[in-house]
């Protein structure tokens, strides 16, 4: 039976994720850099997040855990990892002015690669005893939900029932489309994104704003991967398991043409597109289900088939997108 | 870089106008040295082990029997022909990330005539069949994104990994159709007993691909060194205004390359379907298609350069995971010593193509 309202909540939690790393991915690109590394910077804000909380549950080991600490020490990991992951990305490609398709591409193989690495073999290089990463107790902070969303009926199951980190990322997709439409630094922003020779000649800090953009982002898309571990999928770490959101994060993008208010509702439905298989009838062809599972990624070319056919100016990606600038170089 | 208005930077970058050969190259030793250096400081802190015996584990991983050699040059000849499909759409700046589907498309043509003719033609038509179809099923799945491309200028990069991920759900489909026994949701070798569609030993089963691999490099360095098609490819790489201005077809010649560059990736699919595993999965590939982007770029999209950076990714990852055997650690170390390695070496261009000139107190020009 095909139920609206145990459908949409099951949407929202897909979705959180590929909002917080479109969000981030928006806002790197305002400033001219197509960060490919975001699946790899998701993979490294979980893993963080997971170290973090697992190294807290160990050392309380089988004791009550502080609630506040519980949140704060993976989301301040989280946070870290990700950082960090924004830096290398911001030093090779603004400072060495490296191929941003290469550099991204290198982030990726490493962030995948260390979420795995470190998710597969924390327990052994910690010397702990337990058979398989399972932080069910930070867990179960992270997914808390607001008190009166059982008390509501199926209004509170559409909009109360998710975990904070699901209303941190509208608000933060939010806050981002403001500063990018109405304030000033977002509009010296999208100048550096659109043309940093004319914004450097207007004394705009080129540099600058490329970091702490790129470092920004990356930030919010580490948080998506946070999200994915400790409230999607209960703060159990199976490698491999966050799969291609990375990538979907970065259709995204295009598919709200750099609009992070847009992105609240399209990750929505991109969440809804991603579990349709498993409301579409196949009855004992249990193959169709494979061939629904393509349906978000033909929809995604479809969408950016089609903004490239329209060609709006106004819908057009930054137009340095994924080329670096060098002052001299004219 | 630092406050202008208050005082001089300190340093000053500019662009060299040419380097020499061996400074370059003493330049990328240098980094891939650093980068080693790191990579043991890194294993070392997560095995305990000393250095010199991680880079024998690392060595033997690689090259520690006869065996072990064989499969790692299979390995690199594979990661060298997924290299040089996706060199010449890079050389015209088409950012084709599609490899991964493209293979699989290849795999999935070849796996479908050894499934569906089995018993039905004779050995060598079905060969030749299978080496025709997935030649075909590749260029087809690399000139869809070249054709919106040519078109409607849409964005390579996002159009090709799409690609991919279509890709790699029809073959989770035609898994799960052609599974064996019904259920598993694996397909298995396929005609284990009757072997056909099984692509020729030469010598031993290794060989063939090495074969394929140097043939085509050899004819890619021909191809982008010597011929009209080459030429074209590089005038629109550096500018499709000049190419346009001097009377090429950009269009056709995107559609031209992506057709090529699809057509070797599903070759290499062809390879392992048919030459090497005898059956398909999703991962057969294996992020070769993304691996393969790097190679190219690091070897500056040069054939021959590719087969040094081809054998350098697939060492490291034969030695880590050998590693990762030994101290029963997970198999993804291999991952971080190769992103270790491409972050030195992509930060190592920088100081080929610019040079850092420390200012001293008397004023030179400075602008």
């Amino acid at each position: 039976m095909f139920s609206l309202v145990a459908f949409i909540p099951r949407a929202v939690q897909q979705s959180v994720p590929l909002l917080l790393g479109s969000t981030g991915e928006t806002i790197t690109e305002k400033s001219g850099n197509l960060n490919l590394g975001i699946p790899g910077v998701m993979y490294v804000g979980a893993i963080s997040g997971v170290i973090g909380s697992f190294f807290y549950e160990q050392s309380v080991a089988g004791g009550e855990l502080n609630g506040f600490l519980a949140v704060f020490i993976p989301l301040v990991c989280s946070l870290i990892g990700s950082l960090l992951m924004g830096l290398l990305y911001c030093f090779l490609t603004v400072t060495l002015r490296a191929n941003q398709n290469v550099t991204g591409l290198a982030m990726t193989t490493f962030g995948i690669g260390f979420g795995n690495f470190f998710g597969g073999s924390l327990i052994k290089l910690a010397g702990a005893d337990v058979p398989s990463i399972s932080l069910s107790a930070t867990s179960a902070y992270f997914s808390k939900t607001l008190p009166f969303a059982n008390s509501t009926g199926w209004i509170g199951k559409l909009l109360f029932s998710y975990g904070f980190l699901a209303y941190v990322a509208i608000i933060i997709a939010l806050i981002a489309a403001f500063i990018l439409k109405k304030t000033r630094i977002g509009l010296q922003l999208r100048a550096v994104g659109e043309d940093p020779a004319t914004a450097d000649a207007a004394g705009i800090d080129v540099t600058k704003y490329k970091y702490v953009s790129t470092c920004l982002g990356c930030m919010i898309a580490g948080l998506g991967g946070l999200y994915y571990v400790m409230d999607y999928a209960c703060g159990v770490w199976s490698n491999d398991a966050f799969g291609d959101r990375g990538w979907l994060a970065i259709a995204l993008v295009i598919f709200t043409i750099w609009k992070p208010d847009i992105g609240i509702f399209s990750s929505i439905l991109f969440g809804g597109l991603y579990i349709l298989y498993l409301y579409l009838p196949s009855g004992t062809h249990t193959e169709y289900k494979e061939l629904y599972k393509m349906i978000p990624y033909i929809v995604t070319l479809v969408v950016l088939v089609i903004t490239s056919m329209r060609n709006q100016r106004e819908n057009q990606p930054p137009k340095s997108l994924g080329t670096n600038y060098f002052r001299e170089e004219r | 870089m630092a406050k202008n208005k208050i005082k001089e930077p300190r340093y000053h970058i500019v662009k060299r106008t040419e380097i020499s050969a061996s400074k370059a190259w003493i330049i990328r030793a240098a980094a891939l040295l650093s980068a080693l250096v790191v990579c043991g400081i890194v294993t070392m802190v997560c095995t305990g082990d000393n250095p010199i015996s991680i880079f024998a584990t690392i060595f033997k991983g690689a090259f520690g029997t006869q065996r072990k050699t064989w499969i790692t040059f299979q390995y690199v000849a594979i990661l060298l022909i997924i290299s040089l499909a996706l060199t010449p759409a890079f050389k015209m700046q088409f950012w084709n990330v599609g490899g991964e589907g493209q293979v699989l498309m290849g795999g999935l043509a070849a796996a479908a005539c050894m499934i569906t003719l089995d018993g039905k033609l004779p050995n060598a038509v079905v060969i030749i069949l299978m080496i025709l179809t997935s030649i075909l099923a590749g260029a087809v799945w690399g000139v869809i994104p070249a054709l919106f491309k040519a078109k409607w200028n849409t964005n390579e990069t996002l159009s090709t990994l799409m690609m991919n991920y279509i890709a790699t759900q029809l073959v989770a489909y035609f898994t799960i159709v052609w599974e064996v026994p019904k259920g598993s949701g694996k397909i298995g070798i396929i005609n284990q007993n009757s072997n056909i569609g099984w692509l020729p030993n030469i010598g031993n089963k290794y060989l063939l691909s090495i074969l394929v691999a140097v043939l085509v490099t050899v004819s890619m360095y021909i191809y982008l060194k010597y011929t009209k098609h080459g030429y074209e490819i590089a005038v629109v790489g550096e500018s499709q205004n000049t190419a346009r201005y001097v009377g090429i077809s950009v269009e056709k010649v995107i559609i031209r390359t992506m057709l090529l560059s699809g057509a070797i990736c599903g070759l290499a699919g062809l390879l392992l379907v048919g030459g090497i595993n005898h059956t398909i999965t999703t991962t057969i590939s294996d992020g070769q298609g993304f691996t393969g982007v790097m190679v190219s770029w690091l070897a500056k999209f040069n054939p021959i350069g590719m087969i040094f950076t081809s054998l350098l990714i697939i060492f490291m990852d034969r030695g880590a995971s050998e590693i990762s055997t030994a101290f029963e650690l997970n198999q993804s170390f291999a991952d971080i010593l190769t992103g270790i390695i491409l972050f030195f070496i992509i930060g190592c261009e920088f100081f080929i193509r610019y040079q850092i000139n420390v200012k001293k107190d008397s004023g030179k020009e400075n602008a």
